[in-house]
This record gives structure tokens, C-alpha cells and sequence, in this order.
């Protein structure tokens, strides 16, 4: 895997703000404000950093972020399909706009374990809803042909936003004994 | 986690409906949103104070792109089922996973590991493959077809 991490991120003081707010803002009527106290911004920098962010697709969107479970999406299907590699792009494309899907990723095959290289998530009030949009996919992209799982999850044993430890690799070792809440 | 359904008022929806994306980027963007709904200010703050307590919504703030800070990838084991929760803890234990799901596969336990750079994801992975005695399936997301834009919520 060739990753090369946003050029966004050699600045210290930007990796400082990530870690400063990936966990959540303050709910508090000045929030950029509180977050700039905390790293040595001011609060019009705070903003405008976080729209660059924003801009580089950096970050994917700021607001609200809900779990599915507590508002009756109890089922979770992770659908996975095994796509002719030409295909994959244009599948994906007509797969990730529906309102339904909350992932859509090409990831490789790894034969002869696992033949499926097109990943979505997919919630629903229940298995049948799942299966009923699966079906759904199926006939608007016209993915007959293609082998697929629904692989549901019938246990949740962690589940958090990311954390990124970029400030200070130090705190990045592994193993800790962090459980999940 | 908690599989209960927590009730919501209205305003409760409307700021899962529309807030997902587009948090105002303006020194009191919880006074911009009670304008927009008609409410006060703090009656915004409350009630995301309440669906955060409720574990309605993990957060308000952003979602980072996958990859671009640090590299993450999603990782599969096939677990023997009664070894399912006990290893399912020691992958959870790690600080470098976020998510951990059991599915319903020979690969039954999904989790996905965030590092800072390629060669501390690979330790970690060598790191899980020695306490578990499986080898991770490593699946790094090559593409990404979805725009983000929130989950949309039906309400009836």
C-alpha cells in the first residue's frame, strides 16, 4: 500500500487541531474558540483552518455524527461483491449514490481466501429491510451476474471515530489497554 | 453498546436531518443553527448535550477522509466461535482499532486499524496475527465511491 499522508499534515500546529477535534467539539456557544485556547489559535484561525480542511477533503464533513443502533438501524450488512475488475469503478459510482449505502470502497481480492474486491455498508431497520435494498442495488445497477455476500453483524464490540495520534508518535504504541466504552 | 431506541422531539430531528454535514463555520454556529430552527442558543446546545448523553450521536465534529490522515485498513479473522469473545477483546484492546464488529462469514471478526504511517499499521497487524494465532485478511481501501453527506434518517 503507496499512501502518502496530505501535505496538510507536515504543519504542526494543523495535526495539533485534528487531534483537538477529532474526538468532538465543545457544545458550548463558542466552540472554535475554546478549541483555539486549548493549541495556541485564535478563533478566526480555528475556522479558517478547518474550512481548509474541509476544502482539501481532508476532512469529509463536520456536523452531527449519529450511530445507527440507538435510532433503530439495528441491522448492518457489510454487502460485498466480486466485480470484474473493469467494471469495479462504474459499479461502485452507481452503488455509492444511494441514500441507503453509508460505504462504498474498492479494497483488493485476496485469493483464494476472499474473491470480493467491492465493499458497502449498508443499515436498515431490520434484516429484511437490508435484503430488500440489496435487492434494490441489484436491479438499479443491474448486478445480476455479480457473485455477492451480505454479511451481517449480529455484535458490535467496538465502535469509535478514529483516533489519530499524529502530534506525537510516542502515544501511538500498541496494545494499550484501552477498552471500549 | 446499548440496542435501545431512544424517543425524539422534533428538534431532536431536525438536527440529525440537517446537520450532519455543514456544522456553520462562524464563531457561534450553535446560535446560527437555534436561528435557523427557532430556538435559543442554549436549547440547541441541550438538546445535542442530551442525543451525545443518549448515545444517540457520537460527537458533534468531523469525519476524516480514510487515508489521509495516517492510513487505516480493514482487517478480517477467521475466529474459531468459541474463541470469538476472547479474541474479539484482545483485537478490541488495541488503541489502533475503532471499529469491531463480529459478522456472519468464515471470517467472522471485521475491524478496521488506523496507524499514523504504513509501517506502524503492518505492526500492528504482525502485533494482532502473534496474540491471536490468526493471520489478518488486509483489505486497505484502494477507492472510494461514496459521498459523505450524512446518513439519511427515516422517521416514519
Amino acid at each position: 500500500m503507496t499512501v502518502t499522508p496530505h501535505p496538510a499534515l507536515s504543519d504542526p500546529q494543523q495535526r495539533a487541531l485534528i487531534e483537538a477535534i477529532q474526538g468532538g467539539l465543545p457544545l458550548a456557544p463558542r466552540p472554535y474558540a475554546l478549541i483555539g485556547e486549548k493549541i495556541g489559535l485564535n478563533e478566526r484561525e480555528v475556522i479558517r483552518r478547518i474550512r481548509d480542511l474541509l476544502e482539501q477533503g481532508v476532512i469529509k464533513r463536520l456536523g452531527v455524527v449519529v450511530r445507527h443502533r440507538q435510532l433503530g438501524y439495528d441491522a448492518n450488512a457489510m454487502v460485498v461483491w466480486d466485480v470484474p475488475d473493469a467494471r469495479v469503478s462504474e459499479l461502485g459510482r452507481c452503488i455509492g449514490e444511494f441514500p441507503f449505502v453509508t460505504l462504498c470502497y474498492r479494497r483488493p481480492r485476496r485469493l483464494p481466501e476472499w474473491p470480493y474486491n467491492l465493499f458497502t455498508m449498508i443499515h436498515g431497520r431490520g434484516r429484511t429491510e437490508v435484503l430488500l435494498r440489496v435487492d434494490e442495488l441489484v436491479q438499479c445497477c443491474s448486478l445480476q451476474s455479480i457473485p455477492h455476500r451480505a454479511l451481517f453483524s449480529p455484535r458490535c464490540f467496538k465502535q469509535r471515530g478514529a483516533r489519530y495520534s499524529v502530534a506525537d508518535a510516542q502515544t501511538a504504541g500498541t496494545g494499550e489497554k484501552a477498552r471500549s466504552r | 453498546m446499548g440496542e435501545r431506541t431512544v424517543t425524539l422531539g422534533e428538534f431532536d430531528r431536525q438536527l440529525l436531518d440537517e446537520y450532519q454535514h455543514g456544522l456553520p463555520l462562524e464563531p457561534r454556529p450553535f446560535a446560527r443553527i437555534a436561528d435557523a430552527l427557532g430556538i435559543s442558543e442554549q436549547e440547541v446546545l441541550d438538546a445535542l448535550g442530551h442525543l451525545q448523553d443518549s448515545g444517540v450521536i457520537s460527537r458533534v465534529g468531523p469525519v476524516f477522509r480514510p487515508n489521509r490522515v495516517g492510513v487505516s485498513t480493514l482487517a478480517a479473522l477467521a475466529v474459531p466461535s468459541e474463541s470469538l469473545a476472547r479474541v474479539a477483546d484482545i483485537v478490541s484492546a488495541f488503541t489502533e482499532v475503532n471499529h469491531n464488529y463480529e459478522r456472519e462469514h468464515r471470517y467472522n471478526l471485521w475491524f478496521v486499524v488506523t496507524a499514523r504511517d504504513p509501517e506502524h499499521l503492518e505492526q500492528v497487524l504482525d502485533t494482532i496475527a502473534q496474540r491471536t494465532g490468526l493471520k489478518p485478511l488486509d483489505l486497505p481501501m484502494l477507492e472510494d465511491y461514496f459521498i459523505d453527506l450524512g446518513f439519511r434518517l427515516q422517521w416514519t
